[in-house]
């Protein structure tokens, strides 16, 4: 089994790298891991995570700019439904727009818009740190408790049209999207490979994941 | 809640922690991934590696230590200490780092603000300040170590790389650096009451209430802590329970 993660020249891909291996590593049929751009390895891949660190413009552009990246990862995920993951800014790629620095579109796999969080003064921006989750039934969150949690950082957060793809949040002190799910796609607005143990059942739990 | 990070930070000299320290469990006590590994087995929120390498030639070595901690710790990793340009950011977060601490090249070029978090995100970028009161209730900025003085207002500073898109400022006190006096909570309030990124205070920790003091009376996001816990006067889970006793929302 092969899990590709996107190397479209964004930040902490090394964390992700790792943490995931080291949670793969403890399965019974480990994944052969790749950080990968080429379109071959993507479409050949059984799952897909999607990292991302930076502004969504620029990450998207730098996306569109790798040539057959796009077209191999709708060919994947939307096409064969091979279960996907993103996380932080790769969670609202999925959304259909974005308002960080101008508008942008996104990928417009889970409706929804990307606003900047507004809070009153004394909540600071970004929001950075732990915070704890509430979570509704999903294989995501196997074995986590409510209330666990989880490694926070951004500015700008994902608002899902009604909820209806919502499958936790957090409060900031608004009701903040913190995991989403639509199908074969899901995508955390926390950092799993950040959030030490709890972080790593997420990860597990992707893995082991058969939508 | 969000809760307030306690980061215990390692100064590294050729690869080595400089401060002794004095875990029972610890085979090699100058190794700073070894500790990081204890530190984040106890539940720090973050860790810090400060980087004092004089020379520029034995820099690389500090890599290594970053790859290695990454690989065995799953929590975020902070990497300061002559972080010059893109290029050292860059290496610095290709080996492992999550965020990159920039202090004097921020000061002497401050459109390195901008690109970096332009090009990185502003999560990805910390401010450094090193600030001494020069006049009463008025803080100077400090660069190269301490070793000189700017003529910039550190409140004012603050604000403008928080503009330009700082994601945190690590503040920390020169006066009280190595006192064990307390944080100079005057200092930390007069930055967390007007500019709108987290701020860790760093600086004077020597006991407790220290902690208590700097979140209440200084209002800061997370605490940096360096010899209290290498010479094992506190865990972290010590520290967590004290705070969460006095009702501060902590990760346990």
């Amino acid at each position: 089994m092969n899990l590709a993660i996107i190397n479209f020249g964004s930040g902490n891909l090394h964390s992700v790298h790792k943490a995931f291996e080291s949670v793969s590593s403890d399965l019974s049929n480990p994944y052969n891991i790749i950080v990968t751009n080429d379109p071959k390895e993507i479409q050949s891949a059984d799952k897909i995570v999607l990292p991302g660190v930076g502004a969504f413009g620029d990450c998207k552009n730098a996306i569109l700019n790798i040539e057959g990246l796009h077209a191999s990862l709708e060919a994947s995920v939307i096409k064969n439904k091979v279960p996907f993951m993103g996380i932080c800014l790769g969670m609202q790629l999925l959304a259909d727009l974005s308002y960080e620095f101008g508008t942008h579109s996104g990928f417009g796999w889970i409706p929804g818009e990307v606003r900047r969080i507004t809070s009153p003064k004394e909540y600071k921006i970004p929001h950075m740190g732990w915070n704890e989750i509430t979570f509704s039934d999903h294989k995501l969150f196997d074995n986590c408790e409510q209330g666990s949690d989880f490694y926070f950082v951004h500015s700008f957060y994902f608002q899902n049209q009604k909820n209806e793809h919502s499958i936790a949040t957090t409060k900031y002190p608004d009701q903040i999207t913190a995991a989403v799910c639509k199908e074969n796609i899901c995508g955390t607005q926390f950092h799993p490979e950040k959030s030490h143990i709890n972080g790593k059942k997420i990860i597990h739990n992707f893995l082991e994941w058969k939508p | 809640m969000l809760k307030k990070r306690i980061i215990p930070c390692l100064d590294v000299d050729n690869g080595r922690v400089v401060k002794g320290v004095n875990f029972i469990d610890l085979v090699d006590a100058g190794d700073p991934v070894e500790q990081a590994i204890i530190y984040n087995a106890e539940g720090a929120d973050e860790l810090c590696f400060l980087d004092i390498t004089a020379s520029s030639d034995n820099r690389d070595t500090l890599l290594e230590v970053v790859k290695k901690t990454a690989e065995n710790c799953f929590i975020p990793l902070t990497v300061g200490g002559g972080v010059r340009n893109l290029d050292d950011i860059s290496r610095l977060l290709h080996f492992g780092a999550d965020k990159v601490s920039i202090n004097t090249a921020a000061v002497d070029n401050i459109d390195l603000v901008a690109e970096a978090a332009n090009k990185y995100g502003s999560s990805t970028i910390v401010i450094a300040v090193d600030a001494k009161e020069t006049a009463e209730n008025q803080w100077k900025v400090f660069t190269h170590g301490g070793r000189k003085e700017t003529n910039i207002d550190v409140v004012t500073y603050c604000n403008e790389v928080a503009k330009l898109g700082a994601g945190e400022i690590l503040l920390t006190s020169m006066d009280r650096d190595g006192t064990k006096s307390g944080f100079d909570n005057k200092l930390l309030k007069a930055v967390t009451s007007k500019v709108n990124v987290p701020v860790i205070a760093s600086g004077g920790v020597g006991n407790l209430s220290h902690l208590l003091d700097g979140i209440l009376e200084g209002e800061a996001s997370a605490l940096l802590a360096a010899s209290i816990f290498h010479f094992g006067q506190y865990s972290i889970g010590e520290v967590k329970r004290y705070l969460a006793d006095n009702n501060i929302p902590v990760r346990i």
